[in-house]
């Protein structure tokens, strides 16, 4: 069985907890207790005598307080056919940062919209992230359906006017699914009300939609996180690399090239789960041997001789802000790419792009919180790298404030 | 990665590397239960043939169940890898704590005092946790490397932003960070991962008879020495097995046939009551108990 890892994304009260109450509700995933616990929230807090299935992911004090969702909650379940990793991320332009974190590690976005609303800058801001981060689909659930008296009218209206927008922000697989979460509309159990529509209820969409996982093609990248050297007697010249696949795969044999360094050596020995293997593949926890003795530390690349990546400490980027300070010209900065950190500087920042209509703002030399911007970036040591769009694993960074230790930007090269 | 197995333990012996990586005085906490054991699992395949770039550290309330702390010193031992012991009553007879009080006296909050001070006694820079974000709420909003302050409290509105597989562990000295590397498991994934890995655990997670006291929720307790009981209670012997394994004044057996961890996953399959659900006392204070114990310190 595989695994598929969404997140939810979409306006305020545009239903995306009770879409994934109503999911998980009606695929009979949510326990009897929880309902039970549910039950009587409902009681206290609605206004009527049904679940409130949003109660289901806002987990936090606050968020009940106030009915809205601060952060990712993380829910689970699965079905016959596969297991999913939902992200229920929050909607409040407030809380962008807190969503970035549920969309990095999403194979899949649904966006949602209110019906009666359309596409919203909501909408719009939630996509430009999705196309940012690279997300490789993305499903717009057109919700609220009962609402427009479930008028295929109306849902063919917001499917070309979305069209058009992915168009322009370069989002290339998209879906449309029009479905009430309220009335459980098409989520699980296909409706007669939408008996116009022809594709798949959103479970089933789930649980079909192809993934692209490792493509053969892709260039091969490992990057060392720690070095095991027993130091015993018995494994007195014990030497292993210790990472993941972060692309592509290696073999027993490969001719290699360490980065930043250059040294050049071959793969003498892979170890996985305890064993020797001929081959690892993308995602797998490793153990690389190196025929040659080489100064090789935490933060090092290794990649086939023939498929080098760049190797720069000047990066040109784009980055999302996502400190409650805004920048100042006088910080310093971590980069850190994977395992990999280096002391880094923002020298420029060349243009902000508006996350509503995705046009170029120019620059005032500011940066605020859940900017988007196009910066130019020193780095301490040079950064392998490729570009995010070929590679995400390794064009994609994180820069931490060195004074205050906080994850102020994600970037992608 | 076909797989979703793979895929988890991949994650998880990702995050662990990244432990020892990042961090200069790292833990792996460890209390003998289910998802501790699968970390020390994971921690072989992680670091193997070298020891362990951590010690094991057991906050032990002194409510346990002896089949689960001799497990605990049997698989260490097995291992050759360090085993740090801190007792909660030693805690309490050293800062003149109140020890729990009523029918089933729970030490629970008082663990938190006793983990804060093992942490401050070794400075733990990172403690490594087997909390899975499907088993309660609160957990589910936590992040895989969770930031504490000095006074080990977490503050869920302002968590740091967490990005792809990049984790910024970087603190200043006296906090720590707790590292969650099974928090995308279920307990149902954990089960189907100890029987592929043929993984041993103690035997109170299989059925045997034990002699239980009914809750007035209709929770089984087994019978202990810890347990204030007034003569009232009904007591009944039935056969049982642990969900989970806490302490024996929180922690409630489950009614079960399950010999063998197929009949566990068979079982569990078709459980219409969560885990906590089932077996936790603690979580049933009020709407936030867990994610005000964390706030607090809790794991």
């Amino acid at each position: 069985m595989d695994l598929l890892r969404f997140f939810t994304a979409g306006n305020v009260d545009d239903g995306k907890s009770t879409l994934i109450g109503r999911l998980l509700y009606d695929s009979e995933s949510i326990s009897t207790d929880i309902i039970e616990t549910l039950t009587r929230q409902s009681k206290t807090t609605g206004d009527n005598t049904t679940i409130d299935l949003a109660l289901l992911t806002d987990g936090l004090r606050a968020e009940r307080e106030q009915g809205i969702t601060i952060d990712v909650a993380y829910k689970y379940f699965s079905t016959d056919k596969r297991k999913f990793i939902i992200a229920d991320t929050p909607g409040h332009a407030q809380y962008t940062r807190n969503m970035f974190t549920g969309a990095s590690t999403a194979q899949l976005a649904i966006v949602l919209v209110d019906a009666r609303n359309g596409i919203t800058d909501q909408t719009k801001r939630h996509s430009i992230i999705s196309a940012t981060l690279g997300i490789p689909k993305v499903l717009l659930c057109i919700n609220k359906m009962d609402l427009v008296a479930y008028s295929e009218d109306r849902f063919n209206e917001i499917v070309s006017e979305y069209q058009a927008f992915a168009e322009l922000i370069g989002l290339k697989q998209v879906d449309f699914i029009p479905t009430s979460a309220l009335a459980g509309d098409n989520v699980v159990y296909r409706s007669e009300k939408l008996s116009w529509y022809k594709g798949l209820p959103l479970l089933e969409y789930l649980e079909t939609v192809e993934m692209d996982d490792g493509n053969l093609k892709e260039k091969s990248r490992f990057q060392v996180q720690i070095v095991i050297r027993p130091q015993t007697e018995a494994l007195h010249d014990y030497r292993g690399y210790a990472g993941s696949v972060l692309s592509g795969h290696f073999q027993v044999g490969d001719e290699v090239t360490i980065l930043p360094s250059g040294a050049q050596t071959r793969i003498s020995k892979i170890e996985s789960n305890l064993k020797e293997v001929e081959t690892a593949v993308k995602n797998q926890p490793v153990v690389l041997h190196l025929e040659d003795n080489l100064d090789i530390s935490r933060g090092n690349t290794i990649v086939p001789r023939n498929e080098l990546p760049q190797t720069e400490k000047s990066l040109h980027a784009t980055i999302c802000w996502m400190d409650s300070f805004a920048f100042n010209s006088g910080q310093k900065f971590l980069l850190q790419q994977n395992s990999f950190r280096t002391k880094a500087m923002i020298k420029e920042i060349h243009s902000k792009i508006d996350i509503h209509s995705f046009q170029d703002l120019g620059s005032d030399g500011s940066l605020h919180l859940n900017e988007l911007a196009k910066v130019s970036i020193k780095t301490a040591d040079g950064v392998s790298f490729d570009l995010f769009k070929q590679l995400p694993k390794t064009g994609a960074f994180i820069l931490i404030n060195e004074n205050t230790n906080q994850t102020v930007a994600a970037g992608v090269i | 990665m076909k797989d979703y197995l793979d895929e988890l333990e991949a994650e998880a012996i990702y995050i662990l590397r990244e432990v020892a990586g990042q961090f200069d005085r790292p833990a792996l906490l460890f209390s003998g239960g289910k998802d501790s054991i699968c970390l020390v699992h994971l921690a072989l395949k992680a670091f193997r043939p070298g020891k362990f770039p951590f010690p094991l550290v057991h906050v032990d309330t002194g409510h346990n169940f002896q089949e689960a702390l001799d497990f605990r010193d049997t698989l260490a031992k097995e291992l050759g890898e360090q085993l740090i012991v801190r007792n909660v009553g030693d805690t309490i007879t050293k800062n003149k704590l109140q020890d729990g009080k009523g029918k089933f006296p729970s030490r629970n909050a008082l663990q938190t005092h006793t983990l804060l001070e093992v942490i401050e006694e070794f400075e733990f820079d990172a403690c490594i946790g087997g909390a899975r974000r499907d088993e309660e709420k609160a957990r589910a909003k936590e992040r895989v490397f969770s930031v504490r302050d000095e006074f080990g409290q977490w503050d869920p509105k302002l968590q740091r932003p967490e990005l792809w597989s990049i984790y910024n562990g970087k603190i200043d000295k006296g906090e720590n960070v707790r590292v969650f590397p099974i928090s995308n498991w279920t307990e149902l994934d954990v089960w189907n991962y100890i029987k592929r890995e043929n993984i041993q655990l103690p035997k109170i997670y299989f059925t045997h008879e034990r002699e239980c006291v009914v809750t007035e929720h209709g929770q089984l307790m087994a019978n202990n020495e810890f347990l204030n009981l007034d003569g009232t209670d009904q007591i009944v012997t039935k056969k049982v097995r642990y969900r989970t394994v806490g302490d024996m004044t929180c922690t409630a057996a489950v009614e079960s046939e399950a010999y063998t961890v197929d009949d566990i996953i068979a079982e569990i399959s078709d459980a219409k009551i969560s885990e906590r659900g089932a077996t936790r006392m603690d979580d049933r204070v009020s709407e936030a108990a867990m994610e005000d114990r964390k706030k607090g310190g809790y794991f």
